[in-house]
C-alpha cells in the first residue's frame, strides 16, 4: 500500500482542478477549517453542497417553467445558489450563476435557459471530479484522509 | 476553589473576551451556514446556529442575554434579513452583522438603515470574522453611558432620519442633552458600580418597553427627551443612554410604520376601500407574518379597511343589517386578537407585541378603522356580543359589519365600541339605525377610541387601557395616527392597549384628545344613535384616563354628524392606515407617529394638535 503514492495522486488531482478553474481559493479555506476536531469537515460540507444545490436547481428549473418571466424570482433562487457556491470555491459554477443573473438582467430568457443548462453541466462535472478526489483521499490511507491533503 | 475560579469557568472563557464571545448565526442555506460555523468556531467564540428566522427570533427571545452578536443572511424564506434585523435591534439591543452574497450597494445601504452594524459579502474569510467582536464592545460601551455626546449623536441621528419635521427636536434634545449630562453621568456611575466590568446588556422586555412607551406618550412625540422619559418611567438600572438608543430605533420604527401605513392607505384609497383583498394584503400579510414568526397571534385579516368604506356606507343604510354578520365577526376577531395581543405582546417583546397589537387592532376596527380598536378592546365586550362574530376570521374584511352589531347586549356596553365599526352599528338591532351613523363618527375618532375604550368596558377599560398603552407603543401610536386619520379624530385610539387601544390613557395629551374625541363619539352616538345607548357608563373614554369615568364629555352630537360623511372618508383612509400599520410592524414606529400626527383631512385635526403623544 503506497499511501504516499496516493497522496501524491491525490494532491495532483486537487491541483488539476484549482488549474481548470473548478475550483478556487475558498476550497482551500474550507480545507483549513477541517482539523482533528473536525476530521471530514471538507467532504461533509461538499456533499451538502451538492445535496443542497442539485435542489436549488431543481427549484430554479421549475420556477422558470411556472413562473414565465418572472426574472427577479429567478435572480432571487440564483442569488442563493451563487452565495452556496461561493461559499464552497465552485469556481466554474459560479461562473455560470452570474451568466444567469446577466441573463436575467436583459429580460433574455433563452438565455437564462441556457444558463441553468450549463449549471447543471458543470454541477455534474464537480461533483464527479470531487468525489473521485475523496475516494482517492480515503483510499489513500486513513492518515492521508484524516489530516489535511498534502498539496 | 475561590470564586473567582468558578466565575471563569460559569463565564465560558467571557472573561477573555473575544475568546468564547456568544455568537448567533442564521443563514438559510446549509452550506453557508456550516461554513461560517466552523469559521466562527476557528476564532474561538461559541456558536448558535439555525437556518431559520423564526427560530433565531424565538432563541432570542427565550434569553435575551445568551448570545453577544447576530449574523444572519440577508435573503431568507421565512422572514426577510431585514426584518429580523430590526426586530433584533429593537428587542434585544444586540449588534447584527448582516451577510450576503449580493454587494449592490442598495442592499448594502438598506442593511445599514435598518441598523446592521457590519455588512459581509459571502463567502466570508476568517480574517473579517476575527474581528467582528468589536462591534459587541462598541454597543457595551456606548450603553455603559459614558457618553452623552454620543447619545445625543444618536438622537441627532434618528431625528435627522425622520426628516426636516425632527429638526426642531433635534434642537432641543441637544439642549436637553446638555442639561442630562449630570444626570447621566449619576447614572452612568451608579451602572458602573452595579455591574462592574461589563456593563450588562439592557434588556428591553414587555415591561420596560411597555413603560418606555407610556412615558414617551406622555411626554408627547416632541417632547420625548431620553432624560424625562427615565425619569417617567423610574426604572432601575437603565441609563439615560439606553433610553436614548432606544429612543432612536423606536423613532426609526414608528417612521416605517407610517411609511407603510401611508403606502397602504394610498393604496387603500386608490381601491376606493372597497377592496377586502386589501385589507388582507399588507397588514394581513405582515400580520401574518409576524404571527407566523411569533407564533403568537392568529392572523387577523386587516381587510377591514377596504371592509370599512364599505360598511360605513353601507350601515348608514338600512341594509347595514347585512353588515352586522360581519361587523360581529370583526369583534371577535378583535376580541381575540386582544386577547392574543395581550399575551403575544408580552411575549413578543415590546416591539413586536406592539406592532402586532396595532395591526391587529387596524383591521379590526378597521370597518372603519376602527374595527381593529374594537376588536382589540372590545375583546371582552364583543365576544359576548357578537354571536355572529365567529366568523370574524373570514369576516375580518367585514370587520365592521360584523362587529357586534348583531349583540345588542354588547352593544350597550359596546357603544364605544360600536362607533368604531360602522358596520356594528348595523348589525345589532338597536344599532342598526342609531350606529350606522355614529358609527362612522365614531369609527374615526370616537370608535377608535370608543371602540378601543370600550371593550374595556367590561373589563376595565382603563386599566388595561393604560397597561395596553405601554404594551403597544408602536401600535398605538401606528393605530392612533390611524385611527387618528380614519376617524379625522384625534382620537387617540390606542391599539397598543391589550384590550383597549387606547394608549391615551397613558399620555395626557392623548387623553385630551381622545375625551375629546370620545366624548365626541360617544355624544354622537347617543345622539345619532338612540338605541345605541351610548350612555354605556363602560364608555372607555373614561378608562382613558383611568379614573375619569366622569370626565367622559359627552359627545357633542353635533360632531357626529358632520363626521359621518368625513368618517366614512377618514375611515378609509384610516384602514389604509391601520393596513399599513398592521403590515409595518415591523416598520418603524417612527411612522406610526408620523402618521398620528398627520393632520387629517376631516376632523382630525383636533387630534393632530392634541398631541398625543403617544411617541
Amino acid at each position: 500500500m503506497d499511501y504516499s503514492n496516493l497522496r501524491r495522486q491525490a494532491a495532483s488531482m486537487k491541483r488539476g482542478l484549482f488549474d481548470q478553474g473548478y475550483l478556487d481559493e475558498q476550497f482551500r479555506q474550507v480545507e483549513d477549517l477541517q482539523d482533528e476536531a473536525s476530521p471530514n469537515f471538507v467532504e461533509e460540507v461538499v456533499v451538502l453542497f451538492f445535496k443542497d444545490s442539485a435542489k436549488l436547481m431543481s427549484n430554479l428549473e421549475q420556477a422558470l417553467e411556472k413562473y414565465p418571466r418572472d426574472f427577479n424570482r429567478w435572480d432571487a433562487y440564483m442569488q442563493q445558489l451563487k452565495g452556496s457556491c461561493s461559499s464552497i470555491g465552485a469556481s466554474r459554477m459560479k461562473i455560470e450563476c452570474l451568466s444567469f443573473r446577466d441573463n436575467c438582467g436583459q429580460g433574455n430568457v433563452e438565455g437564462c435557459m441556457g444558463s441553468l443548462q450549463k449549471l447543471k453541466r458543470e454541477h455534474a462535472l464537480l461533483r464527479q471530479k470531487l468525489e473521485s478526489y475523496f475516494q482517492l483521499l480515503r483510499q489513500a490511507g486513513p492518515a492521508g484522509a484524516a489530516t489535511r491533503p498534502v498539496m | 476553589m475561590t470564586v473567582e475560579g468558578r466565575v471563569s469557568v460559569v463565564d465560558d472563557g467571557r472573561d477573555r473576551f473575544p475568546v468564547g464571545m456568544r455568537v448567533l448565526a442564521v443563514d438559510d442555506d446549509p452550506t453557508c451556514l456550516k461554513v461560517l460555523e466552523s469559521l466562527l468556531l476557528r476564532c474561538d467564540y461559541h456558536v448558535t446556529t439555525t437556518g431559520q428566522a423564526a427560530t433565531a427570533l424565538r432563541m432570542l427571545r427565550e434569553n435575551k442575554d445568551r448570545f453577544d452578536l447576530v449574523i444572519s443572511d440577508v435573503h431568507m424564506p421565512d422572514m426577510d434579513g431585514f426584518k429580523l434585523l430590526e426586530l433584533v435591534g429593537l428587542e434585544m439591543d444586540l449588534p447584527v452583522i448582516m451577510l450576503s452574497a449580493n454587494g449592490e450597494t442598495q442592499t448594502v445601504m438598506k442593511g445599514i438603515t435598518h441598523g446592521a452594524c457590519d455588512y459581509l459579502l459571502k463567502p466570508v474569510r476568517l480574517e473579517q470574522l476575527k474581528t467582528i467582536w468589536q462591534h459587541v464592545v462598541r454597543r457595551n460601551t456606548k450603553t455603559r453611558g459614558n457618553d452623552n455626546d454620543d447619545a445625543g449623536q444618536k438622537v441627532q441621528n434618528g431625528d435627522g432620519e425622520n426628516g426636516g419635521a425632527n429638526r426642531n427636536k433635534r434642537q432641543s434634545r441637544r439642549d436637553e442633552n446638555g442639561d442630562d449630562g449630570d444626570d447621566s453621568d449619576e447614572n452612568s456611575n451608579e451602572n458602573a458600580d452595579a455591574s462592574s466590568q461589563k456593563k450588562p446588556r439592557v434588556v428591553w422586555s414587555v415591561e420596560l418597553h411597555r413603560k418606555f412607551v407610556a412615558a414617551v406618550n406622555q411626554l408627547g412625540i416632541d417632547k420625548a427627551v431620553p432624560k424625562k422619559i427615565l425619569d417617567l418611567m423610574n426604572v432601575e438600572n437603565i441609563t439615560r443612554e439606553n433610553v436614548a438608543s432606544h429612543l432612536q430605533k423606536y423613532r426609526l420604527y414608528l417612521k416605517r410604520m407610517s411609511m407603510d401605513a401611508s403606502r397602504q392607505a394610498n393604496l387603500v384609497a386608490a381601491l376606493g376601500g372597497r377592496n377586502p383583498a386589501y385589507g388582507n394584503m399588507n397588514s394581513l400579510d405582515v400580520f401574518r407574518h409576524y404571527n407566523n414568526a411569533y407564533g403568537r397571534y392568529p392572523p387577523v385579516p386587516t381587510t377591514t379597511h377596504s371592509q370599512s368604506n364599505n360598511l360605513v356606507a353601507r350601515m348608514n343604510s338600512p341594509s347595514a343589517f347585512g353588515m352586522h354578520g360581519l361587523l360581529s365577526s370583526q369583534p371577535l376577531q378583535h376580541g381575540h386578537a386582544q386577547t392574543n395581543m395581550g399575551t403575544s405582546l408580552n411575549d413578543l417583546g415590546v416591539n413586536n407585541g406592539n406592532m402586532i397589537r396595532a395591526a391587529q387592532m387596524p383591521t379590526m376596527v378597521t370597518g372603519t378603522s376602527c374595527n381593529s380598536f374594537t376588536n382589540i378592546s372590545n375583546g371582552a365586550p364583543l365576544a359576548p356580543a357578537n354571536r355572529s362574530v365567529q366568523p370574524l376570521e373570514s369576516s375580518n374584511r367585514q370587520h365592521l359589519g360584523q362587529i357586534h352589531l348583531s349583540s345588542t347586549d354588547s352593544f350597550s356596553s359596546f357603544v364605544g365600541e360600536s362607533h368604531h365599526f360602522p358596520d356594528l352599528g348595523r348589525t345589532s338591532n338597536t344599532w342598526q339605525t342609531a350606529v350606522p351613523s355614529n358609527i362612522q363618527e365614531l369609527g374615526h375618532n370616537g370608535s377608535m377610541s370608543q371602540a378601543t375604550l370600550h371593550v374595556n368596558g367590561p373589563r376595565n377599560p382603563v386599566s388595561s387601557f393604560t397597561s395596553a398603552s405601554n404594551q403597544i407603543p408602536t401600535l398605538g401610536n401606528g393605530l392612533q395616527s390611524q385611527v387618528a386619520s380614519l376617524a379625522s379624530n384625534p382620537l387617540p385610539v390606542t391599539f397598543n392597549q391589550d384590550a383597549s387601544p387606547f394608549t391615551y390613557g397613558s399620555s395626557t395629551n392623548s387623553r385630551e384628545v381622545l375625551n375629546g374625541n370620545l366624548a365626541f363619539s360617544n355624544s354622537g352616538i347617543n345622539t345619532s344613535l338612540p338605541n345605541l345607548r351610548i350612555d354605556n357608563p363602560i364608555v372607555p373614554r373614561h378608562t382613558l384616563d383611568g379614573s375619569n369615568a366622569g370626565d367622559v364629555p359627552s359627545l357633542q352630537d353635533g360632531r357626529i354628524d358632520q363626521q359621518a360623511v368625513g368618517n366614512q372618508l377618514h375611515y378609509n383612509n384610516d384602514l389604509v392606515a391601520t393596513s399599513r400599520l398592521q403590515r409595518g410592524l415591523s416598520g418603524s414606529l417612527d411612522d406610526i407617529v408620523v402618521d398620528m400626527f398627520r393632520p387629517d383631512s376631516g376632523n382630525g385635526g383636533s387630534f393632530i394638535d392634541a398631541d398625543w403623544g403617544l411617541v
